[in-house]
């Protein structure tokens, strides 16, 4: 059984080897160390040429991989924290994700900055953050988000295959989690129905479509593996019945999986681990109001970090980010109404 | 100024209390990151044995040493509880377990795990102390590996062009993590200050007597003239970067600790004299990690 990190650093091979303008740039990816978290491992020794480790400037990093990606190359960028994304962000936003629209569409950037978010590590506050929600809306910029359902090394590939910049957030605690199986373990009574290309989301929805399920869970990245978890949980013990929306494509993202699953269940909770506040789940809920037929019959709440930074202490970094118990009380809220 | 023994003891406080931290690190007892002093401890002793009390102070991840010489610069001295505390999530941390390791502020101590980051802070609090008049100089952290970041030019030319009283002290410890400096440090470091009219001192010592007498006249020249000075103090770290993989030549970190600063003092003192150290040293860590260990851990609903 394979894990995440396999399936990216199996998935950086394969392009590396298939296409000899794509090229890896970070701090600290030459062999042995092969990154700190190891996506890149292995890469230097088999394309040393290719495989450029860097000073530690995060903003020329993404700057010369920008205009690498405008002159033809196609370089995928590793950020060692996802926290330091503020510093890329002039990089991101004025720069790569603007010129093919800027320059009428006359140019294309082929950009891929892979970085691992999240927190649960006991990192602090400058090392656990998910930031990626400073990012979703960036005209031009693609925001793509692995998780544990779909193949996480063809996301990646379909990302340094992608002809616009794609900002590809990888969460710290999926590289060692295996990658799963449908019909199997506690997704042996969902079906699992893809949408959206290349960058391939799913909805969940139980085989037996009498049951009438009470709520959607909206999700991505890490926070699937606590969906799924509270999903079998209000099974179990409340014979409650989810369907799970999951995104790996989170900006832009398609609504109308979520507008079906919404018809079916009336109740919707998205889970994320940035900030409340202006976060992924209020555009999310924003757009359903605009878009659902019958919003006023409809019922939902968010789930995410409070909006205060990631403590290093354990006690409060659990009662910052949002867990599989937070899930389930807001669910069981939810369908009290 | 500190004495020999005052010098030697701070330097063995760092070295104690670090291998105490990775200890526990590797036990299991510790979760998150840590970034061992363990090898540079002349510097901190150095520099913070000619400091002031009031002047201000911004480290960055590898801030133990630097804090723990800060605080023994004080007039109670260092007290490694508060320090051991934050690094176990207690409440009683000096910022209440917020932190942790990297992220700490104790007085005129202030640290963070952001590259560069903090140097346009710190140029900012020596601004603040030129206006209020105050006679007291900013002093920052930084490693060979943050010389890759764009924010210290932008900070080295303002502290210039402004005649801010900021030391810069850059602790080369010829890595970044695994990247040797000859992979990301192009030109001299020297030359890096230079290039906007600010003066360097440099060593290459891990005598903390030379380091002292080095940053005697960094800091004295700071706070006369009021102009920014950059103290180059090349060094190594005897452990890994923070708690795991070291790509390192053995041989190569076996010939550093030749040059362990607490061997090339240690015979300044009596035998007795090191001895009583010692005692006083294992005593204070085994206080500080003892209350730490019994002291609550945080509660966010305590603190709303
Ligand atoms: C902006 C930023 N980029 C990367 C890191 C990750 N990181 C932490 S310490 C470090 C190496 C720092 O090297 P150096 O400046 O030489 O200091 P040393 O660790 O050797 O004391 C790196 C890359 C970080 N904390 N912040
Ligand atoms: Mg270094």
């Amino acid at each position: 059984m394979s894990t995440v990190l396999e399936s990216l650093n199996t998935s950086l091979h394969k392009a590396m080897h298939t296409d000899e303008r794509v090229y890896l740039l970070g701090e600290d990816i030459l062999d042995p160390y092969g990154g700190a978290f190891k996506v890149t491992r292995g890469l230097s020794t088999a394309f040393p040429e290719r495989v450029l480790t860097t000073p530690i400037s995060e903003a020329a990093i993404v700057g010369v991989a920008s205009g690498m990606a405008l002159r033809g190359l196609r370089p995928v960028a590793e950020i060692m924290f996802g926290d330091f994304v503020t510093l890329i962000a002039d990089q991101i936003v004025n720069h790569a994700a603007k010129f093919r629209w800027m320059y009428n569409d006359q140019v294309r950037v082929p950009l891929v900055v892979r970085t691992p978010m999240g927190g649960r590590r006991g990192y602090g506050p400058t090392h656990s953050q998910s930031l990626e929600k400073m990012f979703l809306g960036v005209p031009g910029l693609h925001v793509v988000a692995p998780n544990t359902l779909g193949d996480p090394g063809q996301l990646l590939e379909a990302a340094i295959a992608d002809d616009d910049p794609v900002l590809f957030v990888e969460h710290k605690l999926l590289y060692t989690r295996p990658l799963l199986e449908a019909d199997k373990g506690d997704l042996v009574d969902y079906e699992i129905q893809p949408f959206g290309a290349p960058f391939t989301s799913y909805v969940l929805r139980f085989t037996n479509h009498a049951v009438k399920s009470h709520l959607t869970l909206a999700c991505y990245g890490y926070n699937f593996e606590l969906a799924r978890q509270a999903a079998l949980e209000l099974l179990m013990e409340r014979e409650i019945f989810c369907e799970i929306v999951l995104f790996s494509q989170l900006s832009p993202f398609a609504l109308d999986p979520l507008l079906d699953s919404l018809a079916r269940t009336h109740r919707l909770l998205t889970v994320e681990e940035g900030g409340l506040t202006l976060g992924w789940g209020a555009e999310i809920l924003a757009r359903l109001a605009e878009r659902s037929n019958d919003f006023s019959r409809c019922h939902f709440h968010r789930v995410a970090a409070l909006d205060l930074p990631i403590a290093n202490s354990k006690p409060l970094e659990d009662a910052i980010l949002p867990s599989v118990e937070t899930i389930i009380h807001a669910a069981l809220e939810l369908c009290e109404v | 100024m500190p004495d020999n023994y005052a010098l030697f003891r701070t330097m063995l406080l760092i070295r104690r209390f670090e291998e105490r931290l990775l200890a526990e690190f590797s036990t299991g007892k510790l979760v998150g990151t840590t970034h061992a002093y363990i090898g540079q401890e002349a510097n901190a002793a150095g520099i913070f044995s000619v400091t002031d009390p009031g002047d201000v102070v911004f480290s960055n991840h590898r801030c133990h040493g630097h804090f723990l010489a800060y605080g023994a610069s004080s007039p109670e001295g260092s007290d490694p509880y508060r320090l051991a505390a934050e690094l176990m999530g207690k409440a009683t941390g000096l910022v209440g377990g917020r932190g942790g390791s990297q992220h700490i502020h104790w007085r005129n101590f202030y640290s963070n795990g952001i590259q560069g980051g903090i140097l346009p802070v710190a140029t900012g609090m020596a601004l603040a102390e030129k206006v209020n008049k105050t006679g007291k100089i900013a002093l920052t952290f930084l490693g060979d590996g943050t010389l890759g970041e764009g924010a210290l030019y932008e900070s080295l030319n303002i502290a210039s062009l402004w005649r801010l009283p900021i030391l810069f002290v850059v602790e080369n410890n010829h890595y970044a993590q695994t990247t040797p400096i000859e992979l990301a440090v192009a030109g001299t470091i020297t030359g890096r200050f230079s290039a906007f009219g600010i003066t360097t001192l440099e060593r290459d010592s891990t005598d903390v007597l030379e380091v002292q007498a080095a940053a005697l006249e960094a800091v004295g020249s700071v706070r006369r003239n009021g102009r920014p000075v950059g103290l180059i103090l090349h060094t190594y770290r005897f452990s890994a970067h923070s708690k795991g993989d070291d790509v390192r030549d053995p041989a190569e970190i076996a010939r550093a600790r030749e040059k362990d600063p607490l061997l090339i003092h240690a015979p300044r003192l009596t035998d007795a004299e090191r001895a009583r150290a010692e005692s006083e040293v294992a005593a204070a860590i085994a206080d500080a990690f003892a209350r730490a260990e019994a002291d609550p851990l945080p509660n966010l609903k305590d603190e709303r």
